[in-house]
């Protein structure tokens, strides 16, 4: 696996935004009550993470280490005031209904994680490409919540009715506690299957592939 | 000579009472209500829905902890009085698979998943009725008594018409399976009483605190039969006596439970007084339920020699 699919592999299941490391909370529970909303989220979110991290890793030089953080705003905050006037001009509907999670991408702790912890420290490509691979694992997280509620919440999926009509949606999850519901047991199942595959690499051994391996920040503790 | 020298490791007192004796006991304090409810909405055919539900939270208990390799507990029948305590809180015409539903996720969310009986930090049945009235608002306030469609006491009294305080009493009215007869519900109550399974402290507190509350600020001063009609409607009688009162979910200090009542009291009279629906027992006994870690721990009594004056 070269530098490049690793990032999106990184990013879409090892450390998945949403599901594993639990960033971008707010905006998970939010937006989610349908699946358009969440790929609308997820995509508008990937484009600002992807500007973000190729500006940020171009001015990883420039910027001081003592005023990063203002400096990421200021970048990330230019973005999304570009995506927000797009989204207004091109898709008000969707504008419409993810109303303040717009601007709010600008706290959006996957973008200034992302831009602290990577972008800062690499070049620009394998930066952009870990936008790419971020920003789509946030989108995969958001739509697969946004799918389930919709389904189970409304009977529907991206708007179209998929069950018969005489099925009751029952509502509570497209409201507030559904998103809780969903994105626990989602996340469950993720660690289910996850934890499945650990215990059979750990009983195949350590194949001494230590760049793509889960547990190497415990060989290295162990070594020191 | 044997029997006098206990030579086993303390406790040395031990009480008759086990958990599935209280259980028994408190199922025992629901049959008046519950076999109120069937014979007062015959019509509607509640005994489907009751034993449904029932049985479904047993079965939900039973597959889960068979599933996750636990030890299986419904003998202690904590599951059999839920299922039967959410089935009291359904109204009669619910379609039998939402009272199902309901049954499991009570079971299985609210109980199982926090650990089983004695973890869970608000009272499954409540939880799930809450869960039903979100998700199917309609059918949960739809009431019928005697084939008629129409509003409940408390909502009519909401509306400031007149309700036949009587009837309320004895439960000939509409309402959930299990909260129209006041009369069957003191019967099983005064039942767990004498068992000793629940004290006056938390019912008791619970109910002066809601009518000094609507005396207050009911709008109709002292008025008897106001307030009469306000504690028989509803879900007033059968949340305070059975489910305010549940073990796991309510103070174990004195001072804690009376405070209890009082928070319990305060929430119902405001939920139903300024909320936007007539009834607000079953979301003032589980917000009450989320405040009794905080009431535990300012009402933990010191141990002797400790603290005091300094």
């Amino acid at each position: 696996m070269n530098k490049y699919t690793e990032r999106l592999y990184n990013g879409l299941i090892k450390e998945n935004p949403t599901f594993v490391l639990m960033l971008g909370m707010c905006p998970t529970l939010a937006v989610t009550t349908s699946a358009i909303n969440g790929i609308g989220m997820g995509l508008s979110t990937t484009v600002v993470l992807i500007l973000s991290n190729m500006l940020i890793s171009m001015l990883r030089k420039v910027i001081p280490d003592s005023v990063r953080m203002p400096a990421f705003i200021v970048v990330v905050a230019s973005f999304v005031t570009m995506v927000q006037f797009l989204m207004e001009g091109f898709v008000p509907s969707l504008y419409d209904s993810l109303g303040i999670y717009i601007p709010l991408i600008v706290v959006n702790c996957i973008i200034l994680g992302r831009a602290e912890s990577y972008a800062s420290k690499n070049p620009v490509l394998p930066s952009i490409f870990d936008g790419i691979g971020m920003g789509l694992g946030f989108t995969v997280g958001l739509t697969s919540i946004g799918i389930v509620r919709e389904l189970i919440g409304a009977g529907k999926i991206f708007g179209f009715s998929v069950l018969p009509s005489s099925y009751e949606p029952i509502s509570i999850f497209i409201l507030a506690p559904g998103a809780f519901f969903v994105l626990a047991i989602l996340t469950a199942v993720q660690n289910k299957v996850k934890a499945g595959k650990q215990e059979k690499a750990e009983k195949q051994g350590c194949g001494f592939d230590c760049a793509s391996c889960g547990s190497k920040t415990k060989c290295k503790e162990q070594e020191d | 000579m044997d029997e006098k020298l206990n030579i086993s490791s303390s406790p040395h007192i031990r009480d008759k009472m086990t958990t599935s004796k209280i259980m028994l006991y408190v199922l025992i304090g629901l049959l008046p209500a519950t076999i109120f409810g069937i014979y007062n909405f015959r019509h509607e055919h509640a005994w489907i829905l009751v034993v449904v539900t029932t049985i479904t939270a047993i079965l939900s208990e039973y597959l889960y902890e068979r599933l996750m390799h636990k030890s299986i507990t419904i003998g202690d029948l904590s599951a059999a009085v839920t299922g039967l305590l959410l089935a009291l809180n359904l109204p009669p015409t619910l379609p039998v698979w939402m009272g199902a539903l309901g049954a499991v996720f009570a079971i299985v969310v609210v109980k199982q998943l926090f650990g089983g009986l004695g973890q869970n930090f608000m009272n499954p049945a409540l939880a799930a009725r809450c869960f039903l009235l979100i998700s199917f608002t309609g059918r949960m306030t739809y009431f019928v008594y005697d084939g008629m469609t129409g509003a409940t006491p408390l909502a009519k009294l909401k509306a400031g018409e007149a309700v036949n305080t009587m009837d309320m009493m004895l439960g000939l009215t509409r309402g959930t399976i299990g909260e129209t007869s006041m009369v069957a519900i003191i019967i099983g109550a005064c039942f767990l009483l004498l068992m000793g399974v629940i004290d006056l402290r938390i019912p008791g507190t619970y109910i002066v605190t809601f009518v000094i509350f609507i005396t207050i600020f009911g709008g109709h001063g002292f008025d008897i039969g106001f307030i009469t009609a306000h504690l028989c409607g509803g879900g007033l009688m059968l949340g305070a006596w059975f489910m305010a009162t549940d073990y796991v979910t309510s103070p174990i200090t004195k001072q804690g439970q009376i405070l209890y009542g009082v928070c319990l009291g305060l929430l119902t009279g405001l939920f139903r007084l300024f909320g936007g629906s007539a009834e607000g027992v079953s979301y003032a006994i589980i917000i009450s339920n989320l405040l009794v870690p905080l009431i535990e721990k300012i009402t933990l009594p010191k141990p002797f020699g400790k603290g005091g004056e300094k």
